[in-house]
């Protein structure tokens, strides 16, 4: 014989959704880890006057190629530049790049994917739209663009979102097909709910979390896709000191000077792991039924 | 089957269609003068006039568009802006050490995924399980171009094993010809193993708890049987569709993975086009890596029906 009150001990009442959510953030110490380098890593970049660092852009030809010293921590490139400073300064374009990405091609893609999700008629020639982008691989995508215009940080970031816009708009119009057969979604259409009102008031919050995952992954392959574009010479402009063109510049010379590739490539390889951690603790935070996993 | 892999063909022509749209209009939607672009900036007027000419900016967009699709759909792409040479000619001649190096890649991937996916979930949590998930993680952080220095330094320069860099075709003998594509594989994989282990992972857990699987091992049969006439084969599909949409990943990583080993194919050609702004060769590079993609996706919806009877077209 079960007693009423064995039934209340069992139940969750006393956790409120918040402390839930953190004990289970604590229990997933890989999040943990990862959003902690990742705000280190921020930090640095936000405070990269601040570290101890020369102008990443000042060249003494009589310095060049160095290793290791007291003046260049991490020695010094073709030009004499201080590659403590570029790794440095480095981050900021990286970090900028990965977040920018990740919020435009979940603003539009998310948008995008809503609208096919829940207007039926729009659904067809979105997707298919859709489909195109996505048969063409991303770097490729970003490489056309960026042949056409100016290298710049501004057009790298565009290239690299409308590469991913495809892969948002498919994940948030899946979860709102599921979202929208729910019961609650019929009882406020019933009660005289609009679309307007169905879509942003009642069906995005409950997709915010898939689309929160996503854009963590986003931003970490929008900062891998930003370096391989500038590694390849399609990318941000070659004066700019970002992990990419550290890495492309080394290129010619890593048999002699190794320093100059694996150093941006720690860098960017620990900034990406982290964030693909925290967004690995966040899927099984947000989502652990595993709806936006693709 | 028929009528439906008539339907996916009509959807695949209408999808390569909008991309070659897309490709063609970007040239009229992109700010400034794409002419003045391409010639850089140490352009004379007659460079960019040049330009303007060869690319017939000067004409109206849809008749130039139907033009160059006419061209196309003859099988000629046009000729490239700085050799001036036509450009399916030298993409005839760069196909080899793509081809060889994405075949490889891909059966070297495959060979290693699939087997450490079954493992991690025959032994869930086990060693092994939390292994592979750290080293997945791992191998979609580093890049590509991180991963082939590595192999190429330690390998190639220090141990000497194999050649740092460079390419020997097929006709040179079977040995010298993998010698050259051991590392570029392993490193262009590096992202695509980690993420089709998941994958299998995934889908065999998910088979693994089905309940024939427990009548399965109810009725006394062993792990192997169990394993892989009964939980793999129905794990097959997704598993599939992963290597499939694998092949968009392993193109954009082509491109960087050429420039790394110095492998004279298709992505080596990408970038040298990049290098000169020279817009048609990147334009038919794009479609036919599109084409590729397609293709690809065509025949793996096909083989479900080898895998799963049950799915019916």
């Amino acid at each position: 014989m079960v007693g009423a009150n064995d039934h209340l001990s069992v139940l969750p009442v006393t956790e409120t959704g918040g402390r839930r959510a953190r004990r289970t953030f604590l229990r997933h110490s890989g999040a943990v880890v990862g959003g902690s380098i990742l705000f280190i890593f921020l930090t640095i970049s936000l405070l990269a006057p601040l570290l101890w660092t020369s102008d990443p852009l000042s060249v003494e030809p009589m310095d060049r190629l160095q290793g290791m010293s007291e003046k260049h921590w991490f020695g010094t490139d073709m030009h004499g530049r201080d590659l403590y400073s570029r790794v440095v300064y480095g981050g900021r374009v990286s970090l900028l790049v990965g977040f920018s990405v990740a919020f435009l091609a979940s603003m539009i893609g998310g948008l995008i994917g809503l609208f096919a999700g829940f207007i039926r008629p729009l659904d067809g020639p979105l997707m298919r739209v859709m489909d195109g982008f996505m048969s063409i691989p991303p770097i490729m995508l970003a490489i056309a663009l960026v042949a056409l215009t100016r290298g710049s940080i501004q057009n790298v970031i565009i290239a690299i979102s409308i590469a991913e816009i495809p892969r948002v708009s498919r994940l948030v119009r899946g979860v709102v097909l599921t979202l929208r057969e729910q019961p609650y979604i019929e009882a406020a259409i019933s009660m005289g709910a609009g679309p307007l009102r169905v879509v942003f008031r009642h069906i995005l919050p409950n997709a915010i979390g898939p689309i929160v995952v996503q854009a963590t992954f986003i931003c970490a392959s929008a900062m891998l896709a930003e370096a391989a574009l500038s590694f390849i010479g399609a990318g941000t402009p070659p004066i700019t000191p970002s992990w990419g063109n550290i890495l492309a510049e080394g290129r010619m010379l890593w048999q002699i000077h190794p320093a100059m590739v694996f150093l941006p490539a720690a860098a960017l390889s620990v900034t990406v792991l982290a964030v693909n951690m925290l967004g690995d603790g966040l899927s099984d935070i947000f989502d652990p039924r595993g709806l936006g996993k693709s | 089957m028929l009528t439906y892999l008539g339907r996916r063909l009509i959807a695949s022509i209408f999808v390569i269609l909008m991309v070659a749209i897309f490709v063609f209009s970007l040239l009229y939607l992109t700010p400034g003068d794409p002419a003045a672009i391409i010639a850089g900036d140490q352009a004379t007027p007659e460079m960019v006039a040049r330009i303007r000419q060869s690319l017939k900016l000067d004409e109206p967009y849809l008749v130039r568009f139907s033009d160059w699709l006419l061209q196309i759909v003859q099988g000629d792409l046009g000729n490239s802006i700085y050799t001036g040479q036509p450009i399916l000619q030298q993409i005839g001649l760069r196909f080899g050490p793509t081809l060889s190096l994405m075949v490889v890649s891909m059966t070297l991937s495959t060979l290693v995924a699939i087997p450490l996916g079954i493992v991690a979930a025959w032994k869930q949590n086990s060693r092994v399980d939390r292994g592979l998930m750290v080293f997945s993680t791992l191998g979609f952080s580093i890049p590509v171009f991180v991963v082939g220095y590595l192999l190429a330094y330690f390998f190639g320069l220090k141990l000497k094993w194999l050649p740092v860099q460079g390419y020997a075709p097929l006709s040179s003998g079977l040995w010298n010809w993998m010698r050259h594509l051991i590392l570029p594989s392993i490193a262009l994989g590096s992202a695509f193993i980690g993420l089709l282990a998941r994958m299998t992972r995934a889908a065999m857990l998910q088979v693994l708890s089905q309940d024939y699987v427990r009548t399965a091992k109810a009725k006394g049969l062993g792990q192997g049987e169990i394993l892989f006439r009964h939980a793999l084969k129905n794990a097959a599909v997704p598993i599939t569709t992963v290597v499939g949409l694998g092949i968009a990943g392993l193109i954009s990583g082509a491109v960087v993975t050429e420039s790394v080993f110095a492998l004279p194919g298709l992505g080596r050609m990408t970038a040298d086009a990049i290098l000169r702004r020279d817009y048609p060769v990147i334009q038919s590079l794009i479609l036919l890596f599109s084409l590729n993609y397609l293709i690809v996706n065509l025949l793996v919806d096909i083989t479900y029906t080898f895998f799963d009877p049950r799915v019916r077209y």
